[in-house]
């Protein structure tokens, strides 16, 4: 009998630690959260229910192996911590600092510690570019850089280059043009084509430049060539280069 | 991802002693392919060393009167620089032909000669390869080997270097600059960089333990019409199934490298002496040994081929 307290005491632990895994705060936070945004008291059965909804989607991560924190915490006491280190960079015009482990990628930290979703998590190995995000002006996978080697740097993601009140030219032109199908890949399509249109601007040639020494001019071809990193399943591309031609007040 | 300790480095020579002290260390730079490998477990580094921030991502003119290239400067930098697209334009084509904006962005000079194979079997886990874990076999070799190598290979490993950058480079003669833990530097023919897979396919370089590329230097610009030919299974984003970088001089000589055919840049001098006499001459002397797999026979033609196309190409007003 005192075994099974203890059993289920241990199991109460480890909801709770669930909990507060995929809801990003205690059982009491949740509730007291859900409460201030109904203004009303967080009834017990829905909580039972997101219990309940929380085993399940704890059960999927698990087989899915999608739960790195869950593996730190199931660690025996007599092993070290990995290893961790901080990090200060400035992410839409905002400084933040992190603590991370040293393994976490720069897209990690933007979806799973600052809860920027809007970059998305494709092949995470640099081949799809839905991770695209702009650095110190530069596009570049966040998928294959580590978070760590960011010190000092400028990060900006689709949501610091327009929100649905005032999106950027590239996002109204992505939507005016029907630039996406699933919408998937389209935030790292978005952000590669606003630092295309810089490159071409800042003279870099690309494979299809006829003349290297030239500065090369915005066609569709050039664009095609260069926008080849982000892959778009649903094949939308025509419509994405007719997006990115309108910014850059080009029809050909 | 295995777990590791990290630190900037705060000079080479730091950077190449720590190196060597630290069990399982490795640089990092762009770290576009690394992390990649990383995340399979194939690379392993209980260390890394970011070797960003030592400076090294200049461009210097050379005494001789070539350009000098810090190991640090990006893909894009390097195929950006009006000096390259100018004097050295097979190199920038080249850079170009290879990877997507985001990578080139990231990727840099000496991290693009470093990088490992994309052989299919490299990256399965579940296969036996000799490079990624030495005596379990290759099953390459029976296997999905048409990307794969026909020069240079042995009974170990028929991978291939899949770099597009490292093909031009060999073609102008270019010299790796390294440093070791003793603080001495040396240079290092970008054609004695990588070794053939013979027994060991699991060491690439001639590197020393924790020695530090930090520049690649070109010689001073020889002229001649520039060419970066790349066959591949699409038009953009894929490695090369056949690249050949040209420099083709008025008279009918020149220099031809070869990529995507062999385990390093492939250049036969000797060859080049036919180039006078045509692709086909030319072909014949350097794919005389070649050691194809029924899947990959058609790269002996192709290469002949994608030879003929690149002096056709050179040719045009």
């Amino acid at each position: 009998m005192k075994n099974i307290h203890r059993r289920i005491r241990a199991a109460r632990k480890n909801l709770r630690a669930a909990w507060e895994l995929f809801c990003g705060g205690t059982v009491a936070q949740s509730r007291a959260a859900h409460e201030e945004r109904s203004g009303e008291d967080m009834p017990k059965s829905e909580l039972e229910v997101s219990r309940r909804r929380l085993l399940a989607a704890g059960t999927a991560a698990a087989m899915i192996g999608a739960a790195p924190h869950a593996q730190a915490q199931s660690r025996p006491a007599n092993q070290k911590a990995s290893p961790q280190r901080s990090v200060s960079f400035e992410v839409n015009g905002k400084p933040c600092s992190l603590q991370l482990d040293t393994r976490t990628t720069l897209l990690d930290a933007l979806r799973e510690h600052l809860r920027l979703t809007g970059t998305k998590k494709g092949c995470d190995h640099g081949q799809c570019g839905a991770c695209t995000v702009i650095v110190n002006g530069v596009r570049i996978n966040s998928c294959l850089t580590l978070a760590v080697m960011h010190e000092g740097d400028r990060i900006t993601t689709i949501e610091g280059l327009g929100q649905p009140e005032h999106l950027h030219p590239m996002q109204a032109a992505f939507v005016k043009h029907d630039g996406y199908q699933c919408g998937y890949c389209t935030p790292g399509q978005i952000c590669s084509a606003v630092a295309v249109l810089d490159e071409i601007k800042a003279g870099i040639p690309s494979h299809v430049s006829v003349d290297l020494t030239a500065s090369p001019e915005i066609t569709n071809i050039e664009v095609r060539e260069r926008m080849s990193g982000n892959i778009c399943r649903c094949g939308a591309y025509s419509n994405i280069a007719e997006a990115i031609a309108e910014v850059a007040g080009s029809k050909s | 991802m295995k777990e590791f300790t990290y630190e900037r480095a705060t000079s080479a020579e730091q950077a190449a002693v720590k190196a060597r002290q630290t069990p399982g260390a490795k640089f990092i730079a762009g770290g576009t392919n690394l992390l990649d490998l990383m995340k399979l477990e194939i690379e392993t580094p209980q260390h890394l060393i970011d070797v960003n921030g030592l400076g090294f991502d200049k461009f210097e003119s050379t005494p001789e009167g070539g350009l000098r290239i810090g190991a640090l400067v990006t893909n894009t930098a390097l195929a950006a620089d009006m000096r390259i697209r100018r004097d050295y334009a097979v190199l920038s084509r080249a850079l170009l032909a290879g990877a997507s904006g985001q990578l080139r962005n990231k990727a840099t000079t000496a991290g693009n000669l470093l990088q490992r194979t994309r052989c299919p079997y490299f990256y399965d886990t579940n296969q036996p390869c000799n490079k990624r874990s030495p005596g379990s076999g290759c099953a390459a070799i029976a296997g999905f080997s048409r990307q794969l190598g026909v020069l240079g290979v042995s009974d170990a490993c028929i991978a291939t270097h899949p770099s597009d950058m490292a093909v031009a480079m060999r073609a102008l003669d270019a010299e790796v600059e390294t440093i070791d833990p003793e603080g001495k530097t040396r240079r290092i023919p970008v054609a004695d960089l990588h070794r053939l897979p013979g027994d060991t396919p699991h060491l690439e370089t001639t590197l020393g333990p924790g020695e530090l590329i930090t520049a690649v230097t070109l010689p001073p610009p020889i002229g001649g019409q520039h060419v970066y030919r790349k066959v591949r299974d699409r038009a953009s984003y894929a490695f090369a199934l056949v690249s050949v970088a040209a420099v083709l001089q008025r008279d009918g000589s020149g220099r031809v490298a070869i990529g995507g055919i062999a385990p390093k840049p492939w250049r036969v001098e000797a060859a080049e002496t036919e180039l006078p006499r045509g692709p086909k001459a030319f072909a014949a002397r350097l794919l005389a040994d070649a050691k194809p797999t029924a899947s990959n026979a058609f790269k002996v033609p192709l290469v002949e081929r994608t030879v003929a196309a690149a002096i056709n190409e050179a040719r045009q007003p």
